[in-house]
């Protein structure tokens, strides 16, 4: 077993038990904790893919600022007494129970059909694939409309979240 | 070197437990935190991929993911706060006003 694959292993098992812990945490606050742990080592899983600058963004973007959104808006609401989740056998359950495992089982049907092994970089490409500079070169030509497009897109979602959040304008 | 399968696998396995989440879940929030699994679920399948192809176009597809992934928080929250200030909670079984 190389190293590589070990880190695999510890990053992905610990994605999979932040994710359990999200979904089975019983406040509210601890599954956001979760979900802010989750964010982290899926980072490093990123890094194991050879995206830097995505798992930078990750941190970033996901960890940092969307789940300090979060984080306020939980202790703002004060949701003690909100979640009162009985451990009992409901329907919801099952038919979510059931679904779940019949996509997990036609995705991973899908995958282990699939060729196996990454594509060697070449040396030249080594130094610059998931870079900042790269990921940057391609957004800022190739796909420049788009990126202008998310920022209009962000800009109109803040004065959205203004508009709707607020009581009275 | 890692299979690409494994990370596939890894991904299937992430929106699968955010897919249970969602269908779960009573509070809003907890559903919107699952949702936001699924969303990264996406982004490591993105991801990948693009390193199974030797192409950067993936990592352009995940930045984009990542964006509209704030948006959609920023806007989504924004509702929470409105429906919990109009109701008093945010237990999607009592939010029922559009049920047929």
């Amino acid at each position: 077993m190389n190293g590589e694959l070990l880190l695999f292993w510890v990053f992905g098992l610990a994605t999979l038990i932040g994710a359990l812990f999200v979904v089975a945490a019983r406040s509210p606050m601890s599954s956001a904790m979760s979900l802010v742990a989750t964010f982290f080592f899926l980072a490093g899983i990123y890094v194991l893919l050879w995206a830097h600058a995505i798992a930078v963004l990750q941190v970033l973007v996901y960890a940092g600022a969307i789940m300090v959104l979060f984080l306020f808006v939980i202790m703002l609401l004060s949701l003690a007494e909100a979640e009162v989740s009985a451990p009992v056998l409901r329907f919801s359950w099952l038919v979510g129970g059931a679904s779940t495992l019949g996509l997990l089982a036609v995705l991973g049907l899908a995958i282990s059909r699939l060729p196996a092994q990454p594509a060697a970089l070449g040396p030249a490409q080594q130094a610059s694939f998931g870079s900042l500079g790269t990921l940057g070169q391609i957004v800022y030509t190739t796909y420049l409309l788009p990126f202008e497009a998310v920022s209009l897109l962000l800009l109109v979602a803040i004065l959205g979240a203004v508009v709707v959040a607020k009581a009275r304008i | 070197m890692v299979p690409i399968n494994n990370y596939l696998f890894l991904a299937a396995l992430l929106f699968c437990v955010g897919m249970f989440g969602v269908m779960v879940r009573r509070n809003a929030l907890v559903v919107f935190m699952c949702v936001e699994l699924m969303l990264n679920a996406a982004n490591l399948t993105f991801l990948a991929f693009a390193r199974q192809r030797g192409d950067s176009v993936g990592h352009v597809s995940a930045f984009f993911v990542i964006a509209v992934a704030a948006a959609e928080a920023a806007i989504g929250l924004a509702i929470m706060i409105a429906v919990f200030r109009s109701r008093g909670t945010l237990n999607i079984e009592e939010i029922k006003t559009m049920k047929h």
